[in-house]
């Protein structure tokens, strides 16, 4: 069934690899999200008709083209348009973190709006404040809103960076292929075994993840 | 931009926007079939299918599109099931989307309330009856969200059939820039398709949620 092929020499060893190339970027561009997601979200809340425009339309756009598509853009067009020649990785985190960032962003926005007023005078009327405010009445409510959902875009981030084969990043699909392709007259049903394996090296990644922003979100429902 | 260029280029992406669309369609179509079924096996807890279904839609909603694409095109024929190039993307994204599907459908009849279901009895619907005329069509009302969303993602996600050549926007963008290297014109053509693929969609699905939002009953 071309399961075989995996344990000659290092093969496996360079299918985790590979595996190990998507994951730093996915993880890279995680941080990076996290970060800017948290202070565009908290701008948006600000309600300035200029910075909620800028912001509506980079949301909307970068959700509404598929990454793929960005990808080459960035990969491509800016080679092209600006003469700058970047490194695929480069491309790659950046693209992942535009679209990692417009995520997070609308996530921090809604659980940011979320809170009622109620939180913040009640708070006041206790005397707290506006520190003590937020780090003891918002900001633990907002993780418990956030949290889950964040775990979640670490999926699928995880799922989206398989792409980044498509402009020449050598991770667990390429080199699956380069093994299926190296042994394809000693085991010509490599492709299966190789395939196979990628697809539940990636399940068994991202399932354990979902299983915790589940058990989490299902936690803090209340 | 050469405007030239771009005239010249229009009928190809117009051709691969088609095969996009009717593939994206087709797999939307399947998704949706498949959603509804593994949802309702799912919701009723029947045995032995609920189990399937259940592990159905795990696989699938934990791992990447291009990954599954991969292992349908060029893994599975070695054990003896060959498909074309097209069935794969269509078969491919429906059961994608159908995981997708499933989950969004099954927070829907999850959401109806026991008191409907009573209700119902009360008046002597049988079960058939209950499940079509009360419970079904309450949980489509509350999981169009859901599926606003999946089918706006599963239109993206039709960009991976590049990866088993499939001659869609994304091939064709590929393929003018290495054949000619006019990269601004076929990555802004690129981008034109795919906003004039998906805003009206979008813009479809917004209405859609709005009208039901109104005739929200029974939640």
């Amino acid at each position: 069934m071309g399961f075989e092929v995996l344990l000659k020499g290092s093969n496996m060893a360079r299918l985790l690899s590979g595996l190990g190339v998507a994951l730093k970027i996915s993880l890279i561009s995680v941080l990076i999200s996290i970060v800017l997601g948290v202070i565009l979200g908290s701008i948006m809340t600000l309600k300035k008709p200029v910075i909620t425009f800028i912001s509506k339309f980079y949301l909307e756009f970068i959700r509404i083209m598929p990454q793929m598509v960005l990808l080459f853009l960035v990969f491509f067009g800016t080679t092209k348009a600006l003469g700058i020649s970047m490194s695929a990785e480069t491309a790659s985190v950046i693209v992942f973190s535009l679209w990692g960032t417009a995520e997070m962003s609308d996530l921090v926005r809604g659980a940011l709006s979320g809170i009622p007023v109620i939180q913040y005078e009640s708070s006041y009327s206790l005397g707290m404040t506006v520190g003590q405010t937020y780090i003891h009445v918002i900001i633990p409510q907002i993780i418990r809103r956030m949290l889950p959902l964040s775990i979640n875009l670490v999926t699928r981030m995880i799922k989206t960076t398989s792409l980044v084969m498509m402009i020449g990043i050598v991770e667990v699909l390429k080199v699956g292929q380069q093994i299926i392709e190296a042994n394809r007259k000693s085991s010509p049903n490599a492709a299966f075994g190789v395939y196979a394996t990628v697809f539940i090296l990636y399940f068994l990644v991202c399932w354990p993840i979902s299983i915790l922003s589940k058990y989490l979100e299902k936690k803090w429902e209340s | 931009m050469d405007p030239e260029v771009l005239i010249d280029y229009f009928p190809r992406y117009a051709e691969a926007f088609l095969l996009t669309v009717r593939l994206g369609f087709t797999g939307i179509f399947i998704a949706f079939v498949l959603g509804i079924v593994s949802a309702f096996f799912m919701h009723f807890k029947v045995p032995v299918l609920s189990q399937f279904f259940g592990g159905y839609i795990e696989v699938f909603r934990n791992t990447p599109l291009l990954v599954q694409l991969f292992f349908i095109y060029f893994g599975l024929p070695k054990i003896g099931i060959a498909t074309s190039a097209e069935v794969c993307g269509a078969i491919g994204l429906g059961l994608l989307g159908g995981s997708y599907m499933a989950e969004g459908f099954r927070s829907g009849l999850d959401a109806v309330s026991v008191s409907q279901t009573e209700s119902a009895l009360a008046l002597g619907m049988t079960g058939g009856q209950i499940f079509f005329n009360v419970i079904f069509p309450e949980a489509f009302t509350l999981s169009v969200p859901a599926i606003v969303a999946n089918v706006i993602f599963l239109l993206k996600e039709t960009s991976i059939f590049s990866a088993i050549s499939l001659m869609d926007l994304m091939f064709t963008a590929k393929d003018l820039i290495g054949l000619y290297y006019n990269t601004t014109e076929a990555l802004f053509l690129l981008v034109v398709f795919y906003i004039v693929m998906l805003i009206p969609v979008s813009v479809a699905g917004n209405l859609i949620e709005r009208k039901v939002r109104y005739k929200m009953f029974g939640a």
